[in-house]
């Protein structure tokens, strides 16, 4: 299980453009961070580093456990790891439902924290209904679920809130308030303030 | 855990599988569109039409396999699926062999089982309806598990589709040779064995080797 995220010296490029080098930070058991930098800084492409997705162009990303060893990158990221972008990976034609049991599966969860994820993102009027027809808002609280269905120590969020109305977006600061305060660790790209506590990091080269 | 994270990865691709695009039957209407057309072209003369119709049969088989393979991978790369794909308990190696294996059930097994039907309405003898149908499920394997190459190199560009048939048409030449020939010395009497042998090596190659190169594919898209 992870305890603690670190980057190392990372630098990222995309196509021919270095988006930043030198960065360094360190992310331990019941810490949240806050990555802020002007759009095309590197913040998406610095979650999809850590998730595996993007091979750096120097520095590393590794992960610890409870005895300060390094996990193993492979099995940190399939069992430790959230990665929630723009991109939900949701099925248009598919119903909330389907969607929300196949991730959970896939993710490690179970019924009982399936069942846990429903109530808390109060998604039990959506299941039925095909994904297309959601809002945004609605969309973007069953990717949110996720988190809850399959519970994962590291989360990193991408823009989380964006479209969420203020009332969820109370409602997700609490549980990301609970996930903090169960060890959980919360990496988030976020423009807004996060309703919890957390450092900032800016990345980018300027 | 993982096994019921593959059931569930198995159903998710079925039933995407069978909703793709109206899925597994306009393959086949396409399948039997094809084969409509051929003595059209050729004319109606019976001796002529069943001299081809086994070759004829297969290589039409091979065109409706790369109906779907589009968007075997496509969208999920697009609405980031794939990224998530990633994070699971089993490697991505295992996740695209499970894709290719549902293609194959929901689009090769009709496919296969429209075969007899299209190589006797096209002129073979009736006696050939089970060599025909179990040539094209093994054919239909290997056309599925080499077109997914196809389907994982070109994610991200443009006018995919074309260019999977470009990139895998001349990987089919060898299931179609064996396909064919097996069915044809079947009905001409000769040894069918070593054909069909050939078909089904090929075939089960394609299914263990293909998943590695479309892992890397999908991981070099993603990155």
């Amino acid at each position: 299980m992870i305890w603690r995220l670190t980057v190392d010296n990372l630098a990222l490029a995309r196509g021919e453009r270095r988006l930043f080098e030198g960065l360094g930070f360190s992310l331990g058991r019941g810490e949240a961070a806050a990555l802020t930098g002007a759009n095309g800084a590197g913040k998406t492409s610095l979650l999809r580093a850590i998730a595996g997705l993007l091979r750096p162009e120097a520095g590393r990303v590794y992960f610890q456990d409870m005895a300060g060893d390094v996990i193993e990158a492979e099995v940190a990221r399939s069992q430790g790891l959230h990665l929630l972008g723009h991109h939900d990976g949701l099925k248009s034609t598919r119903t909330a439902g389907e969607e929300l049991r196949f991730w959970t599966r896939w993710l490690g969860g179970d019924a009982p924290s399936l069942a846990k994820a429903i109530d808390a993102l109060q998604l039990d009027p959506l299941l039925a209904l095909d994904v297309r027809k959601l809002s945004a808002g609605q969309r973007r609280r069953l990717a949110l679920a996720r988190l809850i269905a399959a519970p994962r120590p590291l989360w990193l969020l991408d823009e989380p809130m964006a479209p969420l109305d203020l009332g969820r977006r109370a409602l997700f600061g609490a549980l990301m308030q609970a996930h903090l305060d169960g060890g959980g660790m919360i990496l988030a790209a976020v423009h807004d303030a996060l309703p919890i506590p957390v450092r900032e990091l800016k990345v980018g080269t300027a | 855990m993982i096994g019921a994270a593959l059931v569930a990865l198995l159903r998710r691709e079925l039933a995407l599988a069978w909703g793709r695009g109206g899925g597994p039957l306009f393959a086949c209407a396409f399948y039997v569109g094809l084969a409509t057309l051929l003595p059209l072209a050729e004319g109606p003369t019976p001796q002529k039409l069943a001299a081809i119709a086994p070759g004829a049969a297969f290589a039409a088989l091979a065109l409706s396999s790369l109906l779907s393979l589009e968007r075997l991978f496509e969208r999920d790369y697009d609405d980031g699926a794939l990224d998530l794909l990633t994070l699971g308990p089993l490697p991505l190696e295992a996740v695209t062999a499970i894709k290719c294996l549902a293609q194959w059930l929901a689009n090769g097994v009709p496919l296969a089982l429209a075969a007899p039907v299209v190589s006797i309405a096209l002129g073979a003898e009736p006696r050939l309806w089970l060599i025909s149908l179990v040539a094209s499920l093994g054919g239909g394997l290997g056309f599925t598990f080499v077109g997914g190459i196809g389907a994982a190199l070109v994610l991200g560009a443009r006018r995919g589709g074309l260019l999977i048939a470009v990139v895998v048409l001349p990987l089919f030449a060898p299931p179609v040779i064996f396909g064919a020939g097996a069915v044809e010395a079947f009905g001409a009497g000769l040894e069918w064995k070593p054909a069909l042998a050939f078909l089904l090596a090929y075939s089960l190659a394609a299914a263990g080797l293909a998943p590695i190169a479309m892992a890397a594919a999908c991981r070099n898209a993603l990155s």
